[in-house]
């Protein structure tokens, strides 16, 4: 670095203690533009660093133009402009004020050339004169830049920056970016200790990678508190992971839930073994594909309102079929439960058949609506919306149904009827409607099911199949009868499985889980949360 | 004693149906083998080997009948016994191809080369010899059963729980057998067969001896199991199916009795399983899907569960509705097999042979169960027989 250079800085740098709001003005960046016209690669780079530590934000478009190479110098004065192309003309813009100064033809100007480093050179002069950025957005961004890219030359500028910073969160965050630009310069052994502190505090994969980066270059005496700091984030990591694996679990366990607790009305409730459970999911993904189909070719704006409407759409149609089975298969084989298994089975072909003849074996597309797509970062995970309305989704759902049980006229009826059939009926009860209405309501919920489920799984006539199993398993894990059972059945069989993912692997993992839920109802046949009776059977 | 019991076993139409399936076993392959190509009764290589997979199928059935119809047990895992007799001679038939793999490798199958394996795990130590083998058909399956069983049947687990916890069963070991790693061929399972006992599989010969072995196999286990529920034990064993608890209190020990006819239905399907694997030629982890047990359970039901012989003629019949529909209608014949589930459990409860042995019930039965919910008579659902 050139005495000019530091010379500069310290004029900036009183500039900044004496008279912030308007410290560039005493340094004009147009001569350095000037000296550009002459200049070979290295002075360039040099220039550019002059440049920018006049901290003068005005010449950022002008920087912006130079790495595009669309800075000009003009053959008679070798005044430096940036350019655009006007007709057949160029446009000179003036470098520093960016006013325009006329326009002349292509030859009477030379493009200052430009290569890879010097393009670097001018990325990182722009990152740090945006750190002086009236608009507290982009000091921000330029922060972090410099914390994802750190670099000894980015240093003076951070501090030139945080000298000036008044934000306390931008402040904490060039705090950062300073000890992480700090540790690859050639500060005081000091300095660089409290660095290290302040990047062991800051955590993140990014804070292991720069402080793993500079192990190997770094002053003997510095080691303990680098490889103190690495472990402390490496705790953190860890930390971050388990609440990453538990985030997946909630996640599949919430898939779980939706696909099992239609069930838990169905079989739970009504004792019915409803082998045609997964095609009432499947009818309901399904529902969504016409739903969005329809969408698609009348209201393309209502796109996003797809699933919206697709929910009650779901709901009936699955309902309906529900209604229509209950009435027209199920009513006859009510105290028959292991041949209601093999009716419902019968069903389930049938309807998958059905899909098949109307729509093909094939996939179908179900879009995701824009505010299901991405994802955003919470601490150290990142979480992806479509799994995070799952989960609100689901536990809404089944708050719902709660108390729907629990509160409503129908909930009470529904609760009668499954206790005590005779008392219920002779108290007014209108058993056969109940009966009808309730395995209804257990389809419709299958249904809605779907279509959160049509979100994160292929749409084809085999979705239902795949999920048949693992919803029994959750409502005989959870206890029959029992709301609140296949929750938690749900809840922990999901995280129980993405623990037993990473050491294991996905297929073995489940097939643990399998074994220690054959296990456990040897413990306790009637699930986790057991009816409390003495009844014994047959 | 010994001839009383089996004496037992010969009812009449046991007998009945034991003489037809040994004409069979005589008769089939002779025509297959003796009369030429084109005589009107002569019958293909191809027909008598599908005749042959639909036998090995019956006597699926009929194993199921016996844990199903006389016990009160609905496995969705018979299937998993099958599957498991069917790789004990799949891999007796790997280890005859020897050093005629792809790959020339003497000592391994060509898949654990494939898998870039160095030497035979240890379980498959023995499969070169034959009776080993077979004992394995029988042993493998039966202790599975005998395990799983002694643990469901002392915690009492029963009913819907013990059906959704043998299809749990079934599931899991699908998915273990879908691993590579498992060392049974993974995804492909085990095919490529040269030879049996030191016969060409694909030979007509053999294959008419393999026809005529299930047949035999089939009339011995129906004899079997028809001495064991014409037995006093059998009688106990209704006792278990209709009043568990009754007979428990009368100082059974119900589980030991579950168990023992668990584990010899487990065998019986091993059998199956194991005479199956020639015949087609391929056994892969597919087997043990849960939908195929179900799929066993349809045929016991059709033909009519706690008849013995209902099962085989079921099985027969809807296997042979399967190959026909499959080829002339293959659109048709989910819809074909998801009617036929429904229109047996609603309009033949019995089954075929139930219906014609004790006349038809249907309008009584769904009598029953109109007036169960009305609220009258006297079947609880079993919501209300839960608590």
């Amino acid at each position: 670095m050139t005495t000019r250079h530091f010379f500069r800085i310290l004029i900036t740098l009183l500039a900044f203690a004496f008279a912030a709001p308007t410290f560039a003005q005493g340094n004009d960046p147009k001569p350095l533009f000037d000296q550009l016209a002459d200049a070979n690669f290295n002075d360039a780079e040099k220039l550019v660093g002059q440049i920018a530590a006049t901290g003068d934000t005005r010449v950022v478009p002008a920087l912006n133009a130079f790495a595009e190479g669309d800075l000009y110098f003009r053959k008679s004065d070798k005044a430096v402009f940036a350019a655009k192309a006007a007709a057949s003309q160029l446009e000179l813009i003036d470098p520093v004020t960016g006013e325009s100064a006329g326009q002349v033809a292509k030859g009477a100007v030379t493009k200052i050339k430009v290569n890879n480093n010097l393009r670097r050179a001018i990325r990182a002069a722009l990152g740090g004169l945006t750190l002086m950025s009236p608009d507290r957005g982009a000091r921000l961004a330029a922060a972090d830049a410099i914390l994802r890219s750190p670099s000894a030359e980015a240093l003076e500028l951070v501090e030139a920056a945080l000298a000036k910073e008044s934000d306390r969160a931008v402040k904490a965050r060039m705090q950062e970016a300073r000890a992480v630009s700090l540790l690859s310069s050639d500060r005081s052994v000091e300095e660089k200790r409290a660095a290290i502190e302040t990047i062991g505090k800051l955590g993140g994969r990014d804070a292991l990678g720069i402080l793993n980066s500079v192990s190997s270059s770094i002053d003997a005496s510095l080691k303990p508190d680098l490889e103190a700091a690495i472990a402390s984030i490496q705790n953190e990591q860890q930390l971050w992971d388990m609440a990453q694996n538990v985030w997946y679990g909630l996640s599949l366990g919430s898939v779980l839930l939706l696909a099992a607790i239609g069930l838990a009305i169905t079989f739970g409730v009504m004792g019915i073994i409803n082998m045609a459970h997964g095609e009432m999911v499947m009818l309901g993904a399904y529902s969504t594909f016409v739903v969005q189909q329809v969408i698609r070719e009348n209201a393309p704006g209502l796109f996003d309102w797809s699933l919206a409407i697709a929910l009650p759409v779901a709901f009936l149609v699955t309902g309906a079929v529900g209604l229509v089975i209950e009435r027209g298969v199920i009513r006859f084989l009510y105290g028959r439960p292991l041949e209601t298994l093999l009716a419902t089975w019968g069903i389930s072909l049938i309807l998958q058949q059905g899909i098949r003849t109307i729509f093909g074996p094939t996939n179908q597309e179900v879009g995701n609506p824009s505010w299901m797509s991405g994802s955003f970062p919470l601490g150290g995970m990142t979480i992806t919306w479509n799994r995070m309305w799952i989960v609100v989704f689901s536990l809404s759902i089944f708050v719902g149904l709660l108390l729907l049980m629990k509160r409503s006229a129908f909930g009470l009826q529904m609760r009668a009827v499954t206790q005590n059939r005779r008392m219920a009926s002779s108290m007014g009860i209108r058993t056969p409607w109940v009966d009808a209405f309730t395995f209804a309501l257990g389809s419709g919920i299958a249904g809605i099911a779907g279509v959160a489920l049509s979100q994160i799984d292929n749409v084809s006539p085999n979705l239902g199949q795949s999920y048949i199993i693992d919803s029994f398993m959750v409502v005989v894990f959870g206890g029959v009868g029992n709301l609140w059972g296949t929750l938690v059945g749900a809840l922990s069989l999901g995280i129980l499985n993405k623990f037993l993912e990473p050491s294991v692997g996905a297929v073995l993992g489940k097939i643990l889980v399998l074994v220690l839920i054959i296990l456990f109802i040897q413990k306790r046949p009637r699930g986790l949360f057991a009816l409390k009776g003495r009844a014994i059977e047959a | 004693m010994m001839s009383a019991f089996i004496f037992r076993a010969l009812k009449s139409h046991i007998l009945a149906t034991v003489v037809v399936i040994l004409a069979a076993a005589v008769l089939v392959p002779a025509s297959n083998l003796l009369l030429p190509a084109d005589h009107a009764l002569h019958i293909p290589t191809y027909v008598m080997s599908l005749m042959g997979k639909y036998l090995c199928y019956a006597l699926l059935a009929l194993a199921l009948d016996l844990v199903w119809g006389y016990c009160g047990i609905l496995s969705l895992g018979h299937g998993a016994f099958f599957a498991f007799g069917g790789y004990a001679m799949g891999m007796y038939l790997m280890r005859q191809i020897g050093s005629r793999g792809v790959y020339g490798n003497p000592d391994l199958p060509d898949f654990m080369v494939f898998l870039n394996w160095k030497e035979l795990p240890w379980f498959w130590y023995g499969f070169d010899f034959f009776p080993f083998a077979m004992l394995m058909v029988l042993f493998v399956p039966g202790l599975l059963a005998f395990v799983f069983g002694w643990f469901a049947f002392r915690s009492r687990v029963n009913g819907v729980y013990l059906s959704i916890i043998t299809q749990a069963m079934t599931y899991a070991l699908m998915l273990s057998f879908f691993r590579n790693d498992m060392g049974f061929g993974g995804n492909n399972g085990l095919t490529d067969y040269k030879e049996i006992v030191g016969f060409s599989v694909q030979a007509g010969g053999t294959r008419a001896v393999l026809f005529a072995m299930s047949a035999l196999m089939l009339a011995l286990c129906l004899l079997i199991a028809s001495a064991i529920v014409n037995s006093k034990f059998g009688k106990v064993l209704v006792g278990v199916r209709d009043a568990e608890s009754r007979v428990r209190f009368l100082g059974f020990r119900v589980e030991n009795i579950k168990l023992f006819t668990f584990v010899v239905s487990a065998m019986f399907a091993g059998i199956a399983g194991a005479l199956f694997v020639p015949q087609v030629g391929i056994i892969n982890p597919g087997e043990f899907a849960p939908a195929n047990s179900i799929e066993v359970v349809v045929w016991t039901a059709v033909g009519g569960r706690g008849t013995l012989i209902g099962p085989i003629i079921g099985a027969v019949l809807v296997n042979a509705g399967k190959s026909y529909f499959t080829g002339a209608f293959p659109e048709l014949w989910l819809f074909a097999l998801g009617g036929l589930f429904i229109a047996v459990t609603l309009f033949l409860p019995k089954g075929i042979v139930g219906t014609i042995q004790g006349g038809f019930s249907t309008r009584k039965a769904i009598k029953v169960a109109s007036d169960a919910e009305k609220g009258r008579g006297d079947v609880t659902p079993i919501a209300q027989a839960a608590e």
